[in-house]
């Protein structure tokens, strides 16, 4: 039996394995139960993304329903484009406009939380520094020559990056730094959130069908036995 | 197989508790399968209420809108339309609509929340075709006037009532409305009508 | 009343059995298969495959049922699929896990049958329809893995499209753009692979699974042991070391199933994208033929393979050596001269070779899923000599050798 599980744990290795080397080592709290949070940040990503970056495969009635708001609510307070309730996350710059004005076509964000991972988004929104050789005066190590300006700089306040890629604060912004990783931390949350609506659900649905199959399978082994006592 | 002995109970007790376990977890492996045919949240959203402006509809006159698919007809009624709907009961296969599908606000002769507006799904309770809408009178005896069925020669009053003598079993169906305003209907949708 | 019931059932059988040969069937290959009473561990992975081509066959056709294999609407509609169906997102990930677990359980199958040297004598036709299958499995994976139009999706079959470009004298070019149907993978690469992977494919492997069965009932089934139970029958015909398949062994694969599905049901609730294994991030940014992703690599179960073309400094030699490495286990049958069927009572030459073919056969497919330096690729050269040295050294060291010597009756441990 120990060679099994030897063996078995040594086909698992390739799986394990992990590929992904720029990942940065940060932590992020990921928690789709903290509802509140979701709702700050799905109101930082609709007053302060949105305007530039479509959800297109998101609908704003799902982060109604899902985050526990009503429709009108979040017709008042995220949809600012005229579209309805029901209607897809989508902007009003085209793809044409978008690469006028930064160069490229600001990426659609509805799936950056599974593309990118919440480590890398909340490093790089923290991490926006000032370089005055870049069209916006700011750059980003995590994506270096990056299009998008500073946007929560009035937030944050402005870095500058030192020789050693060390980041220091220079100017305020109008939140404290634990402020500001709270936005960062509770936007990143709405991001994997939208990257992947059924994920509120599945882990609940998964102990439920786990509990059954563990009860079906102890039945199956009381069968197995059962029967087996036939031979010798 | 060997001279043991072998309770035959316990076994079929087992092997019941293993079947019937199976038989519920197979029952809910289903249930996602055939929920997945439901209408999706985009079938929804594209079915969602429509609002008709319908300040310009002349008497008489007939404009479709399509809501969930399906065409809705508001038709204006003339004075003589609106009496038309009298005194044939007897003609009609079911005169107070008992049998049919609409909102209980509308389950009256005219078939409306006002009698001038009749608002209605525009589909044959047959085999699901969209009659015509036929005004005049004297197509042939004892027509009023009303809507046709060229699939299998349905015929209705023109409050969607189903006439004796022909396939269609039930009158045609009112969708849920409300007036927005006196010129601003919305179709499918009737929070706070009585 | 019950034997009332019992009476029109055994009627309705009965005019069924002169019509069809129901009871026949069900005596041949359950309830009077007689497969030996040793099975282990090992012989849970056949049933378990057949598990998981039924579960791959049913969630395919509901996804189909959404689907839009169109380059415009491909990436959309599986993102519609995880919102907008209802339960669409459970569907998707029991066909995109159990893809991923179909490997694992037909890798499982195939050691099962190396150890114990189920592809023998009279066993080869049934090791060949195996063989089959896996070539089939892994073209239906490849095709499918282009359907959701990720941009993996489209350099994944942009590359293994391009290893037809190997091919010399102008056929490899004109090979691609035919397999392509465009200048790149596009539109109608996309609706070809769709019609392949969700027709084509599939029916071929319904028949060759049954294939498989028929062959493996025809000369019936090997055990740990590695001896041939029908050496020792009793009075009355039936092989002293064999029961029934049903009822013993349909209440072992329920058990196994039972065990399966826990698994299956912890990856498909809590990491249906295994950490990027089975589903790759990558893959859920849109396609975009101008611009590359910075990492490409294979999904886990072509990975071996993979490395082992790129531990090749040419391209025609390379191609030709990841598809020697797959060719090569069809020979598996001639290859092996020993005397004995199970490991148990091989030599120490093969204990060896088996440990170092699987030690290569592991490190190369982690090499496959990262980038290759040189270490890398010094690594993944000395795998692929280890992996081709235990086939093609394969006649030399089962022949030399010295065997134990095998039990005459199947024992239980």
């Amino acid at each position: 039996m120990r060679s099994i599980i030897r063996t078995v744990l040594l086909l698992m290795t390739p799986m394990m394995a992990s590929a992904s080397g720029d990942v940065p080592d940060v932590h992020v709290e990921v928690d789709l139960a903290n509802i509140a949070g979701l709702q700050r940040g799905a109101q930082t990503f609709f007053n302060y993304c949105a305007s530039c970056h479509s959800a297109k495969y998101q609908r704003y009635s799902r982060v109604a329903e899902d985050l526990e708001l009503t429709y009108d609510q979040v017709a008042a307070n995220m949809v600012f484009t005229g579209a309805k309730v029901t209607d897809h996350v989508v902007v009003a710059m085209t793809p044409e406009d978008g690469e006028r004005w930064f160069g490229q076509a600001p990426p659609d964000l509805t799936l950056v939380g599974r593309s990118r991972g919440p480590e890398w988004l909340y490093a790089y929104l923290k991490s926006y520094h000032t370089d005055t050789s870049r069209p916006w005066g700011v750059n980003n190590p995590l994506l270096p020559g990056t299009a998008m300006p500073a946007v929560l700089a009035s937030l944050q306040g402005e870095q500058e990056i030192d020789a050693d890629g060390h980041l220091h604060l220079v100017t305020e912004g109008s939140l404290n730094e634990a402020e500001y990783d709270r936005l960062v931390t509770d936007l990143v949350n709405f991001l994997v959130y939208i990257g992947e609506p059924a994920k509120m659900v599945r882990g609940s649905i998964g102990v439920k069908v786990i509990m059954f199959l563990m009860l079906f399978t102890f039945l199956a082994y009381l069968l197995k036995r059962e029967f087996w006592k036939d031979v010798h | 197989m060997s001279g043991d002995e072998i309770d035959l109970g316990k076994r079929n007790m087992i092997t019941g508790a293993v079947v019937a376990t199976g038989g519920v977890g197979a029952a809910c492996v289903a249930l996602p399968f055939v929920s997945y045919w439901q209408p999706s949240v985009a079938a929804h959203a594209a079915g969602a209420p429509v609002e008709v402006d319908i300040s310009d509809l002349q008497p008489g006159e007939q404009r479709v809108v399509e809501w969930r698919r399906k065409p809705v007809w508001i038709i204006r009624r003339t004075e003589e339309a609106l009496k038309s709907l009298q005194g044939h009961e007897d003609n009609l296969r079911d005169p107070d609509s008992l049998e049919s599908d609409q909102p209980s606000y509308a389950t009256n002769q005219t078939r409306s929340l006002k009698p001038e507006y009749l608002v209605m799904a525009g589909i044959c309770t047959h085999l699901g075709c969209s009659p015509t809408y036929s005004p005049e009178e004297d197509l042939e005896a004892g027509w009023t006037g009303g809507f046709f069925c060229p699939c299998h020669g349905g015929k209705y009053d023109l409050a969607g009532r189903v006439l004796e003598g022909v396939p269609p079993p039930k009158n045609m169906m009112v969708p849920p409305h409300r007036y927005l305003s006196d010129t601003v209907l919305v179709i499918g949708e009737d929070e706070g009508v009585a | 009343m019950v034997a009332t019931l019992k009476g029109l059932l055994v009627g309705l059988l009965g005019w069924i059995d002169t019509r069809f040969p129901l009871t026949k069937w069900w005596n041949e290959h359950l309830a009077q298969y007689y497969a030996p009473k040793n099975f282990n561990f090992w012989y849970f992975f056949g049933s378990l495959a057949l598990l998981v081509f039924v579960n791959q066959i049913v969630t395919g056709i509901f996804l189909t049922m959404n689907y839009k294999p169109s380059e415009a609407e491909a990436f959309a509609s599986v993102e519609y699929i995880m919102r907008d169906v209802s339960w669409g997102w459970l569907i998707r990930y029991m066909h995109s896990v159990g893809a991923s677990l179909f490997f694992v359980v037909i890798y499982l199958h195939m050691f099962r049958g190396l150890i114990y040297g189920s592809y023998k004598n009279p066993r080869e036709l049934l090791w060949l329809f195996g063989m089959v299958i896996y070539v089939l499995l892994m073209a239906e994976a490849f095709m499918g893995y282009l359907l959701p139009w990720g941009q993996m999706s489209f350099w994944g079959a942009q590359v293994i499209i391009n290893l037809f470009g190997a091919i010399p004298f102008g056929i490899g070019d004109a090979l691609t753009i035919w397999i392509r149907g465009d200048f790149a993978v596009g539109d109608p690469t996309l609706n070809r692979f769709f019609a392949l992977h969700v027709a084509a494919i599939p029916l071929l492997l319904v028949a060759l699974v049954f294939f498989h069965i028929i062959a493996l009932h025809e000369v019936g089934s090997n055990n740990p042991d590695g001896i041939d139970i029908k050496k020792h029958k009793g009075p009355d015909g039936i092989p002293l070391d064999g029961i029934p398949f049903h009822p013993y062994y349909t209440v072992k694969d329920i058990f196994g199933t039972g065990v399966f599905l826990i698994l299956f049901a912890i990856i498909v609730f809590f990491a249906p994208e295994m950490t990027g294994k089975f589903l790759e991030a990558d893959n859920f940014v849109a396609s975009n033929p101008m611009v590359t992703p910075t990492h490409i690599a294979p999904l886990w179960y072509f990975a071996p393979f993979y490395a082992i073309l790129r531990a090749v400094p040419d391209k025609l030699m390379g191609v030709m050596a990841m598809g020697g490495s797959i060719g090569v286990m069809f020979l598996l049958p001639w290859l092996d001269r020993s005397p004995v069927n199970s490991i148990r009572y091989r030599g120490p030459l093969t204990k060896i070779a088996v440990t170092l073919f699987v030690i290569s056969f592991l490190v190369l497919g982690a090499l496959g899923t990262m980038p290759a330096g040189d270490t890398e690729t010094f690594i993944a050269r000395v795998c692929s000599v280890i992996y081709f040295a235990f086939f093609l050294l394969m006649p030399i060291y089962t022949t030399i050798e010295k065997t134990l010597p095998e039990p005459d009756r199947v024992t239980m441990k």
